[in-house]
């Protein structure tokens, strides 16, 4: 396992042009309910407040405020963009997925149909110590959307 | 004239440390020699825990192998010999600092030494409300309109025990804050440290900044005022030579693990006529003289500290330790990772989009940097170092308050010890050199 494959371009290029990022700058659209979730890994200082936005069973905005390494940062990225339009069973899903993959030490390998390019966080599954840093906005969207649906 | 030659250990302690030393003394160190990443490891992260020697490696196992048996009970000869071992242990350690036999506790860690006082100060505020424990305590006892200062620089550890002993007593918590240079405003703390001040708790040595804090005038500040001294040495003792009753501390605290022993056990260091009237903050067995149904008369320092079956053969193996340190020599240590230290920081500035926190480049600081990369998480800097064989501690290094005070949220930091040549330092600073390149920042 190289560095290399731990950050990929298309990572590194997130990390630094942030789909969705801006909480304060984007209103969530006319007619929908929202939901809003802050999540904070203690460890490394990792921060996320990620709002999503949903009407007639389709997630329309997905926006967030953060602050942390690479990882942490396009991982909120690609969730942003790979999400919104979703219906809320998809996005769910794609959750499950993206999950089941970053918790599996490397053995459930990333399938690009569904993760889109969120399947590029595959390597991260290696690191052990950064796997949280992955899953930081995706458990604050699955927070938000129990919350936009509830 | 007879012809005195000097014995080798001496000869020893009268040169410099030197990369070939270094390298002799690495190879007392098992868990060093090893391949990281397909790369020699190279290990910077001696601030938040040490390596052991093996010989105190095998002063654990021996211990286990030859003595195992509860301390300061029963009449076999193993419990004679475990007790004689732990209490030479106690002794060893507490000539290494200064410090009388009596005034020397075993704690887990410093954490908890911190934590001990914290709690027996305020049991002495209960005791005292209660006409328990005799007049020494009502003048120890805290209370509402009284004030615990601390510095902005501290680690949690020397941070969250002094708010909560404000809680549970009413007090006032104050900060001595910091120059951007991480030095100590002294003129601050000159006016923060006043009549109400009860107690003045600060690090030795500063495990972010390295900045080294001017114990003696700290201390004038408190006794002007009769305030407690509370001396967290936890980068200091594993580093140099400290002598608890020249710094004329109240209390000193440090950790096993920072200089070359088991994690597990630690120091407290307490002047004997404030040990024996505080009150205890752990009770059971091992630290009474007289028990009823009713209550219970507990033992002088320092076995009204240590309640329970103690932490044996790691007390056995941090006079191991000291005594590894002690024959390297503690000035010969301090002098070799002060040469390490300014190489680590005068490298580090030469870096393009590196800031060092903390004194800059001349100025006197221990072995160790942390530094922000412009545009790069620390995290992401740690993870690349480690790709290298490179160990160092990424994050807040549990000081967020100082942080913040910094502007940042996290830092990489390389913390050397006493087994790190200067071609380890290069090593890294090379590494670090390429961070902003390969991150595209």
């Amino acid at each position: 396992m190289s560095l290399d494959q731990l950050y990929q371009q298309i990572i590194l290029d997130h990390s630094k042009q942030r789909h969705g990022s801006g909480l304060a700058e984007t209103d969530a659209p006319d007619g929908t309910s929202t939901g809003q979730s802050h999540q904070l890994n203690p460890v490394c200082g990792d921060e996320v407040t990620l709002r999503l936005a949903v009407s007639e069973g389709t997630v329309r905005q997905i926006s967030w405020d953060g602050a942390g390494c690479s990882i942490s940062m396009a991982s909120a990225s690609v969730l942003s963009e790979l999400g919104e339009g979703m219906s809320v069973e998809e996005l769910h899903s794609v959750i499950d997925n993206f999950r089941e993959v970053l918790r599996s030490r490397g053995k459930v390998q990333a399938d690009p149909e569904i993760l889109g390019d969120a399947a590029a966080f595959e390597g991260v599954a290696r690191y052990a110590a950064r796997v949280k840093c992955a899953m930081i906005s995706w458990v604050a969207a699955e927070d938000a959307l129990n919350q936009a649906t509830a | 004239m007879t012809a005195v030659s000097t014995p080798a250990s001496l000869q020893r302690s009268m040169h410099a440390m030197d990369n070939a030393e270094v390298l002799r003394i690495r190879n007392d160190f098992p868990v060093l020699d090893q391949l990281v990443n397909g790369k020699p490891l190279i290990y910077l992260d001696s601030g938040a825990t040490s390596q052991n020697p093996l010989s105190v490696i095998e002063a654990e196992q021996e211990y286990y192998e030859q003595r195992n048996a509860a301390v300061h009970r029963g009449a076999h000869h193993l419990a004679v010999e475990a007790t004689e071992v732990f209490e030479d242990a106690r002794q060893t350690v507490a000539d290494f600092i200064g410090a009388q036999y009596e005034e020397t506790v075993w704690t887990s860690n410093a954490t908890e030494g911190l934590n001990l006082i914290s709690y027996a100060l305020s049991n002495a505020a209960l005791w005292a409300a209660q006409g328990r424990g005799g007049s020494a305590l009502k003048e120890l006892a805290i209370g509402p309109g009284d004030e615990i200062v601390v510095t902005e620089m501290e680690h949690h550890a020397n941070l969250i025990p002094w708010q909560e002993l404000a809680f549970r007593t009413g007090a006032t918590l104050r900060y001595i804050p910091i120059a951007d240079d991480g030095s100590l405003r002294l003129e601050a703390a000159a006016e923060i440290v006043g009549d109400r001040t009860k107690l003045l708790a600060f690090s030795h040595a500063s495990n972010v900044l390295g900045t080294i804090n001017p114990v003696a005038q700290l201390v004038s500040m408190a006794r002007r005022v009769g305030a407690l001294v509370v001396l967290d040495a936890c980068q200091s003792v594993p580093h140099m030579a400290v002598d608890v009753k020249g710094l004329d501390v109240d209390f000193a605290v440090f950790s096993g693990h920072k200089m070359l022993a088991p994690t597990g056990v630690g120091v407290l260091y307490g002047k004997q006529d404030l040990l024996d009237v505080l009150p205890p903050f752990l009770t059971g067995g091992s630290m009474i003289t007289t028990v009823t149904m009713e209550r219970a008369e507990y033992l002088p320092a320092p076995q009204r500290f240590e309640a329970g079956t103690q932490r044996i053969s790691q007390a056995v193996a941090l006079a191991t330790a000291v005594n590894y340190l002690t024959e390297t020599g503690m000035d010969r240590i301090h002098a070799w990772e002060s040469t390490l230290g300014q190489r680590l920081v005068k490298g580090l500035e030469g870096i393009d989009g590196i800031r060092v926190v903390g004194p800059a480049s001349g100025t006197e600081r221990i072995g160790l940097a942390a530094f922000d990369v412009a545009g790069v998480h620390a995290h992401d800097v740690g993870q690349f170092l480690d790709d290298r064989g490179i160990a160092v501690r990424v994050g807040h290094h549990c000081a967020q308050p100082l942080h913040r005070r910094l502007g940042l949220t996290a830092t990489t930091r390389a913390s050397t010890y006493l087994y790190n040549t200067t071609d380890d330092v290069d090593a890294f600073l090379d590494a670090v050199s390429g961070v902003r390149a390969y991150f595209q920042a």
